[in-house]
């Protein structure tokens, strides 16, 4: 199972790489345009500590590295909130060797409380939580019906796609594009879309 | 993308590399981390100062570093905020048991990373507080927005408080007279042209040939609005009025100003634009007790300026005709 863990964060990390440029020019547009460069300068740092870890099989312990990494190597805004939320992460799934729907809804929900803390933001401000708060509630709707952690998954991605699309339509509020005003309208945000492409990755690699 | 660089993803490295060879009478570097501290500890206790931010700004902020004004800076990767392990190793390499002080430019990022640290140095034990510099009145300061972003203004909280720090105050002391500057100073800039950032490879954003952006960010952000080329003097006039509507400048006031280039503006221009910032300050009775003008906080390449007007008080004054010994910033 260790393994299973490493090429989890391994596929999500590649679906960063993919979209280097995608997020790069969508932060040009309406921020400072790096989001893409300093998330896969993140992810490839966290690449080679999982390396050192692939026989990790405690999944707490590799999302407490993950984090960790993420603090130390993104710099800007999406490092500490996106290093928070895995730090967070790893509290539910501490000693945890495999994640059931239960510990997945409350991994996805304490992520969600870190990045709120730590940026200070709500849903509706044109950020991260645009696409990830939608996608926690259908998740959880999931969670109740009794589905299973993938198609619990498969509604969160779909909730988080809308969130990013939602992003679109309103004005930025938090943010480096909150001093864009009314012209921050029209753009998809960066940092909803870098969260639904890990939620998305996520999925995938369930799905093989 | 033409630039004078070996490898993008080395840049950032390979400036510091280059600055401690040039400065090293003033500066040097914490060993693994990209944080460049002063060569010789001042002996006598005083409250660090710490800054920091992304590359690209050069010569803020490690060109800041030196007696009078900072005893640390942290070096970002080109336009991105530092992270929280190398603030606070600055932190824990400058402090001398009379505390740090961060000063910090307003951005989301810079904030979090920095207050990190914060969190991470006071589990150790260290005294450390921050300020937060907003001087830009391009951007709306509302409950809206995470208020107002940081730029050149930053560069005269370094020096008076760095001036402050000197005389031996306290840590509360030294973080008056840093927020009684941040209260006084107000900035606003003009872009004519974009900058690359390296690992990016094009420009962060397109200009028309005749088409400049008024209020543009020391990153590239899109500022409050595009127009079309005017002159020197017309592109002054707004700056200014823009910056002296959002401050209570009466006649007899004295004020401190920087003409600061964006990269790329050559000095001849800067000078036709403090002439004329000169000419309106006059006009209204204002005394300009000092004024800076050339590279401060830079944008890479970009063309453009920004001017920064500090009303003065004789404390004030004081400290920012004191001495400063830096790579960038020398006066007696």
């Amino acid at each position: 199972m260790g393994t299973y863990v490493y090429e989890v964060m391994a596929n999500v990390g590649e679906a960063i790489t993919r979209n280097k440029q995608m997020l790069t020019d969508l932060d040009a547009a309406i921020g400072d345009g790096d989001h893409g460069i300093n998330m896969a300068r993140g992810f490839e740092a966290v690449h080679s500590k999982m390396q050192a870890m692939e026989a990790e099989i405690d999944i707490g312990k590799v999302m407490k590295t993950v984090g960790m990494t993420l603090i130390s190597s993104v710099g800007g805004a999406a490092g500490p909130l996106y290093g928070t939320a895995f730090l967070r992460a790893a509290g539910p799934s501490q000693q945890k060797t495999q994640v059931d729907v239960e510990t997945a809804g409350l991994m996805l929900g304490a992520a969600i409380t870190g990045i709120k803390e730590r940026g200070k933001a709500i849903r509706g401000e044109k950020t991260m939580l645009d696409a990830l708060e939608p996608a926690y509630d259908a998740f959880m709707e999931g969670a109740k019906d009794g589905k299973s952690l993938i198609a619990c998954l498969e509604v969160a991605c779909e909730a988080a796609q809308q969130g990013v699309e939602y992003t679109k339509t309103i004005v930025a509020t938090k943010g480096r594009a909150s001093y864009l005003g009314e012209r921050s309208r029209g753009h998809q945000d960066p940092g909803a879309t870098s969260s639904y492409i890990m939620l998305k990755a996520l999925l995938e690699f369930l799905r093989r | 993308m033409k630039k004078v660089i070996n490898v993008p993803e080395q840049v950032v490295e390979e400036m510091l590399q280059g600055m401690v060879l040039a400065h090293s009478q003033y500066i040097k570097r914490i060993e693994g981390f990209d944080v460049l501290i002063r060569a010789n500890k001042p002996e006598k206790g005083k409250v660090a100062l710490v800054s920091g931010g992304g590359s690209g700004h050069e010569p803020s902020h490690a060109g800041f570093v030196g007696r009078g004004m900072l005893d640390g800076a942290i070096a970002g990767a080109v336009f991105t905020s530092p992270t929280p392990d190398q603030v606070y190793e600055a932190v824990k390499a400058v402090d001398n048991g009379k505390g740090v002080l961060l000063i910090i430019k307003n951005y989301s990022g810079d904030v979090m990373n920095f207050e990190m640290a914060i969190e991470m140095a006071t589990a150790d034990g260290i005294t450390v507080d921050k300020v937060i510099v907003n001087d830009d009145v391009a951007v709306e300061n509302s409950t809206w927005t995470i208020g107002r972003r940081g730029i050149a203004g930053t560069v005269l909280v370094h020096k008076i408080t760095g001036a402050k720090a000197e005389t031996g105050a306290d840590l509360p002391e030294v973080k008056r007279v840093a927020e009684k500057v941040i209260n006084n100073v107000r900035s606003m800039g003009m872009s004519l042209d974009s900058c690359t950032v390296p690992a990016a490879g094009k420009p962060s954003f397109v200009l028309a040939e005749n088409e400049i952006e008024i209020g543009m960010g020391i990153h590239g952000e899109p500022g409050t609005h595009r127009e079309v080329l005017r002159t020197a003097d017309e592109i002054t006039d707004h700056l200014v009025e823009k910056i002296l509507a959002d401050m209570a400048l009466t006649s007899g006031q004295e004020v401190a100003l920087l003409i600061n280039g964006l990269g790329a503006t050559p000095l001849m221009e800067l000078y036709i634009v403090n002439r004329k910032v000169a000419a309106i300050l006059k006009e209204k009775g204002i005394q300009i007790a000092k004024t800076y003008i050339g590279n401060y906080m830079t944008s890479l390449e970009m063309a453009g300026f920004s001017i920064s007007i500090l009303k003065l008080d004789s404390e004030l004054k004081e400290l920012l005709l004191a001495a400063a010994d830096t790579p960038a910033l020398v006066q007696f």
